[in-house]
């Protein structure tokens, strides 16, 4: 029996999220949460709690939104209903909307299981109220210093929530990245592993990015054997000992083909699988990986989690064509956000470019509003120094704008090729202006400068608004 | 004549936060568009420099702990010879972490009290909740800046100098009076959130919180910090141009369009205040 009082948090919330809809205040993702747990707290455990195959977490600074919609498109391959915050509301108010807008008025939630990409500082909250069966993290850079703080706080803070998973719940971990796969240590819930085990992706030396480059146990320097991107690879301490785990679900051979997507085949203890992912570059491949490790762990068939992944469409702004209008010209939008995502995001422009001979024409979006980080420093631990011999033009955007267009001055840009356009509407017809026929349109916002995007190009009849995508 | 500097970049594996290191891609630039050769030299833990190779030195802040790792090698191995070249005028830039460590002491909020150089004249007590935003300051001495733009609007007073940046730091660091604050805050919480001091100088050293970078878009510190280098090692009377004006109108442009949004904030704020109490 529901508690009257949860029962009109519900009516309550559902209201509200009708109400910010008719009024356009952005799909109802955030205060429709908040209003209901301000009259019941407890209203995300009880809507959760009843759901029959319970509740994934999926959290990490990078690839959350779209490791997340893979999860839940092989959820959906496998007939499970499935409850998601798809629109990317992921602080507990979010959960929490998500959760009201699919229950009905007695509190019944009309799903099997819940799948939330959680924020990075709501995940201890977001454990405690969900008791999820499956926690999965995916990685830790430095994002948002100034809203996070320090990256070994927040991992010290993960490791503390997930000791106080039972045994019946799963962690599942990033055996490359030492922030991650350290947390697996001593856990009573079982952990599983996934990791890259193609070494031909090595980058050479962990990147000056690099955050966690320093052994977690005793703070010698760790040997890469192989250095993907930022501190993620194969290390070893080598005054200690504590190395990369031997993962359980392993990617054995990756073929990327520039902006069209990659060749993957991966190998889990009872068998493997093989298949195109449409979305390109490494870390899409290691968000499949992840996606493909969860729906293993979550005991789904190989069959629907190959389907799903060699169908997917990337969430708005995470790798999303758009056509500038009918006839229009082709935008390729890519988020970037923090210094490892907007490195891989420039090497696998940078790759592609190299490999069919073109030269680049890029729309850069900066803002500095609270979602995004109100502290653009992260820009100068980027790495934009590999566009500057490949950039035939740069429209830069965005209230920090101007920060943007020193940025890839200072890293070899030749000044005459940066426009600065901080409006972003002027700037997306500067940009198509002096586009040559044929060309790519690569667009790179910031997540709010994505918002934006979205919701011009929605105006301009290019696409659908963020909560229907 | 080819001009050659040598600048030594200290604990760039652990003391490398809130891109810091956009402060060195600056300068290498900046003397690289001037056919100056910079040398960069990373200071590694463990290793043995002699400090009077180096014109110019810049040490960034760090994670609690990537800080508290190079603590111990930077007192022990380098903190002598850090101390002599700063006296004898070693141009320097030091940021947050970098630049408390040249003071007497931390103090930490448990009450636990970790040594610095003591080369400055500054200490720092560790506070709860850390400073954090952007933040504006009115240099004391202005730079003398040939590449200066001029002030687009009148939002500006003309003739002072600003260094804008981003701060974000628990430490609070008190001046002594052997060292001159670099500025008074104009808006932000400065070194201590109390007395209004934003950085410190000693000789030809730096110190202070503006993360940002910093150097990007004051191009006039970046210059200030190359002409120094440059006087100490060629000799202040040199009949050569020390450093030649470049095209600095996207770092300008970067500079005035954070320093006039934040100063109209502090006008809106003001205004609310004589309206409410007049």
């Amino acid at each position: 029996m529901t508690h009257p009082r949860t029962l009109f948090a519900i009516a309550l919330g559902k209201a509200a999220i009708v109400l910010s809809r008719a009024l356009h205040l952005g799909g109802g993702t955030h205060v429709p949460g908040t209003l209901a747990r301000s009259i019941a707290p407890n209203i995300l455990h009880t809507l959760t709690a009843a759901l029959p195959q319970g509740v994934v977490l999926l959290s990490g600074t990078n690839g959350k939104t779209t490791t997340t919609r893979m999860i839940a498109d092989i959820l959906r391959g496998a007939h499970r209903r499935v409850l998601h915050n798809r629109a990317g509301a992921n602080l507990v108010s979010g959960l929490t909307a998500t959760a009201l807008a699919a229950s009905n008025l007695a509190g019944r939630v009309q799903a099997d299981m819940g799948l939330f990409e959680t924020d990075e500082a709501a995940l201890p909250q977001a454990v405690r109220e969900t008791c999820p069966r499956l926690v999965l993290i995916h990685n830790l850079f430095r994002d948002q210093l100034d809203r996070y703080g320090e990256v070994d706080t927040l991992a010290q803070t993960w490791l503390q929530s997930l000791r106080h998973l039972p045994p019946t719940s799963t962690v599942l971990l990033n055996a490359d990245d030492p922030a991650v796969a350290f947390l697996g240590t001593d856990l009573p819930a079982p952990v599983w592993y996934y990791g890259l085990d193609d070494t031909r992706h090595a980058a050479g030396a962990a990147a000056h990015t690099a955050d966690s480059q320093f052994c977690r146990r005793c703070g010698t320097r760790y040997d890469y054997s192989a250095a993907f991107y930022g501190h993620v690879g194969h290390y070893v301490c080598p005054a200690c000992g504590h190395r990369r785990p031997q993962p359980q679900v392993r990617l054995v051979r990756l073929d990327l083909h520039g902006t069209e997507g990659s060749h993957l085949h991966i190998v889990y203890p009872d068998g493997e699988l093989a298949f195109f992912l449409p979305l390109p570059g490494l870390y899409n491949a290691i968000n499949a990986l992840a996606a493909t490790a969860a729906g293993l762990a979550l005991g789904i068939a190989p069959a629907p989690i190959h389907t799903a992944l060699e169908h997917f469409s990337a969430a708005f702004g995470r790798i999303e064509r758009v056509q500038a209008g009918p006839g229009g010209s082709p935008m390729l939008i890519a988020l970037i956000k923090n210094p490892v995502g907007a490195s891989e995001t420039v090497r696998m422009l940078t790759d592609s470019a190299a490999l069919t001979g073109t030269m680049l024409h890029t729309l850069v979006a900066i803002n500095d509003r609270y979602a995004d980080g109100t502290d653009v420093s992260w820009l100068w631990d980027a790495e934009f120094e590999p566009l500057a011999a490949l950039l035939a033009r740069a429209t830069v955007s965005g209230t920090r704008a101007e920060d943007m267009a020193v940025r890839l001055k200072y890293g070899g840009v030749p000044p005459e090729r940066i426009a600065v356009e901080p409006d972003l509407p002027r700037a997306i017809d500067t940009a198509l202006a002096t586009l040559p026929p044929g060309a790519t349109l690569f667009v790179l916002p910031t997540y709010t400068a994505m918002l934006e995007l979205r919701e011009n190009l929605s105006h301009r009849g290019w696409v659908r608004p963020f909560w229907e995508a | 004549m080819t001009r050659s500097l040598t600048l030594a970049h200290l604990y760039p594996d652990h003391m490398n936060i809130y891109g810091d290191r956009g402060n060195l891609i600056t300068l290498v630039q900046r003397c690289r568009w001037r056919n100056i050769t910079l040398r960069v030299q990373p200071v590694t833990v463990g290793a043995s420099v002699d400090w009077s190779d180096f014109d110019l030195a810049f040490f960034g802040g760090g994670q609690d702990s990537g800080q508290a790792l190079i603590a111990d090698d930077f007192l022990r191995r380098q903190g002598e010879g850090v101390a002599r070249a700063i006296e004898d005028g070693l141009v320097m830039l030091a940021i947050c972490g970098g630049y408390q460590l040249l003071g007497h002491y931390f103090l930490t909020h448990t009450g636990e009290r970790l040594p610095g150089v003591g080369v400055l004249d500054i200490h720092t007590i560790g506070g709860k909740n850390r400073l954090i935003g952007n933040t504006v300051l009115a240099l004391h001495t202005p730079f003398p800046a040939a590449t200066a733009a001029p002030s687009p609007s009148s939002a500006c007073p003309a003739g002072t100098s600003y260094l804008v940046g981003f701060e974000n730091h628990s430490g609070r660091t008190y001046h002594g009076a052997r060292v001159a604050a670099l500025g008074h805050i104009i808006t932000g919480y400065g070194d201590n959130r109390e007395d209004g001091k934003g950085g410190a100088v000693y000789r030809n050293t730096i110190g202070c919180y503006l993360h940002g970078s910093l150097l990007p878009k004051n191009p006039h510190l970046a210059d200030h910090l190359l002409t120094l280098a440059l006087q100490r090692r060629y000799g202040p009377s040199t009949a050569l141009p020390l450093l030649e004006a470049l095209d600095d109108t996207l770092e300008w442009q970067a500079h005035w369009t954070m320093v006039e949004r934040l100063l109209k904030r502090v006008a809106k704020k003001r205004g609310e205040r004589e309206r409410t109490h007049p």
